[in-house]
């Protein structure tokens, strides 16, 4: 068992130059055999994890990491968290996550750094600021809480933003989650790997699944790098390689794997204390505790696995941040990075059972998987643990594009996807 | 950023192109006889490989003509472009994990 981290224990651990900290999850061997095998170490998989032991009493389970905890998408997003979607199955969604998310840190015995600094999107032209009004408006029947702001309350609440940004994207209002807001999105993954390993479950990284074998169309074993686990249930999370994972259970996905890029600026003096997203012009930004602008931008519109990005989408997204914020047309990047995100044709993700007899499949998340994190474990360890899907994701079925019931939340959803 | 040989107007920036997913998707020849399952992939299903993709684009800046690219997706080399209505020339098999 784990020790807690509190003020005493801090205070303990001063005495011996914080040299004796426990190690904050084991690093085992793989058993020959387990009930529920995750594969995939970002923190839906872990969130998965934790909540299948916690909430499904399941402990003798695993999560197969290829490369190590969070180095996947969950280290490489803008770490926005918000619930304002529009549709009412994605709002529903969300705002599952929203109040998992405000209870976290405190769950988890983990400080999560969850900063409900209030997210702001913009409005650049009149169609934009009508359907802001409309997702506010759908945001509040659904007990989500919205604002719409005018430009000069935007000005008020954002001080640094250019309301006439150059002429080119004029700002004309936006709405306002208060609720939303950021948080330390490494410390989600090692916070669930913390508590789920605290709670019996094996983390082993650095295990690629190479196969998965599949008998008279149930799933019996996974063939990794260090090699064969057994197992009747098989949770895979892996975003971006969604797609090979289910090839090898024998399925497609509807599914395409993108870039998607950030960028974070040299550390300057705390300037703007809030999130500012542009869905129309692909630019989000907000500042981190080390004071770095992190600052996120669009996906390729090309099929790519490579983690870096497209440069001509670069240059876009910090041409429109200089129109929106002239003060910070001096400022120099420091990092520039991508993720592959697996984007389904109506921009919402799948949370199902798959065509493969105990093999589950949660993708699909695009642009905005990591604020869905703690909601998206909480109903994918429903799903596996009970062989179907819990009311909030039963609408998230790979079977919709069969029946036609997409959530189509491009555009939709307070960001252009 | 990509440097795509346009058949039509020879080197030029990505930028100067728009992409039109995966190449050869024929459509059914027979609709009305499709299952739901059978057009929801036709619709819906594309190849995702984490290797070589055939694949359309087309020159919106410039000659404004569709043709098809084999790209590698991990290392982003363009292995062939080749006009609409021709078979991919023989590729080299590239596979990651």
């Amino acid at each position: 068992m784990n020790r807690r981290y509190s003020i005493l224990s801090l205070a303990r651990n001063a005495f011996s130059h914080h040299q004796d900290w426990q190690e904050a999850w084991r690093s085992p061997a793989p058993k020959k055999r387990y009930d529920a095998v995750i594969v995939g170490g970002g923190g839906h998989g872990l969130a998965t994890a934790y909540y299948l032991a916690k909430l499904h009493g399941m402990t003798n389970i695993a999560v197969l990491e290829r490369g190590w905890l969070g180095g996947g998408n969950t280290g490489r997003n803008t770490t926005i968290v918000r619930s304002n979607y529009l549709w009412d199955e994605s709002a529903a969604l969300y705002e599952q996550a929203m109040k998992l998310w405000e209870g976290l840190s405190r769950e988890l015995n983990y400080n999560v750094m969850f900063s409900q600094r209030g997210v702001l999107n913009l409005a650049h032209n009149q169609h934009d600021l009508r359907e802001i009004q409309r997702r506010v408006n759908a945001n509040r029947l659904n007990g989500i809480d919205g604002e719409v702001l005018t430009a000069q309350q935007v000005k008020d609440f954002c001080p640094v933003i250019d309301l006439r940004a150059g002429g080119r994207y004029p700002v004309l209002g936006a709405s306002l989650q208060r609720r939303g807001g950021t948080a330390r999105h490494d410390a989600v993954a090692w916070g669930y790997a913390r508590a789920a390993d605290a709670l019996g479950v094996d983390i082993i990284q650095e295990c690629p699944v190479n196969a998965i074998r599949v008998v008279d169309g149930r799933v019996e074993a996974v063939e990794t790098a260090r090699g064969t686990i057994e197992t009747k249930r098989l949770g895979i999370v892996v975003a971006g390689h969604s797609s090979i994972l289910a090839n090898q259970a024998g399925f497609r996905l509807p599914v395409q794997s993108l870039p998607l890029q950030a960028l974070v600026s040299e550390p300057v003096k705390p300037v703007i204390d809030c999130v500012v997203m542009s869905g129309a012009v692909h630019a989000y930004i907000s500042q981190s505790d080390k004071g770095e602008l992190v600052i996120g931008a669009g996906v390729d519109k090309y099929v790519g696995y490579g983690q870096r990005g497209s440069q001509p989408v670069t240059e876009e997204t910090l041409a429109a941040i200089c129109e929106l914020f002239p003060i910070f047309r001096r400022m120099r990047m420091m990092r520039q990075w991508g993720g592959i995100v697996d984007v389904c044709p109506d921009a919402s993700p799948i949370i199902s059972k798959t065509p493969v007899g105990g093999v589950y499949i949660n993708c699909g998340w695009g642009t905005g998987g990591f604020k869905a994190t703690p909601g998206s474990g909480w109903v994918f360890a429903h799903t596996i643990a009970r062989d179907e899907p819990h009311p909030l994701n039963a609408a998230f079925s790979l079977d919709r594009y069969r029946t036609g019931y997409l959530i189509d939340e491009h555009g939709a959803a307070a960001v252009a996807h | 950023m990509l440097l795509i040989a346009c058949p039509h107007c020879g080197p030029r920036a990505e930028s100067e192109f728009s992409y039109g997913g995966e190449a050869h998707i024929a459509r059914p020849a027979d609709p009305e006889a499709l299952t739901d399952q059978e057009w929801a992939d036709y619709v819906f299903l594309r190849d995702n490989p984490k290797g070589v993709i055939l694949e359309r684009w087309m020159h919106a800046h410039g000659c404004r003509r569709w043709f098809n690219v084999a790209r590698d997706t991990v290392t982003y080399e363009i292995l062939a472009v080749y006009r609409m209505g021709e078979r991919p020339p023989a590729l080299p098999e590239r596979s990651y994990l």
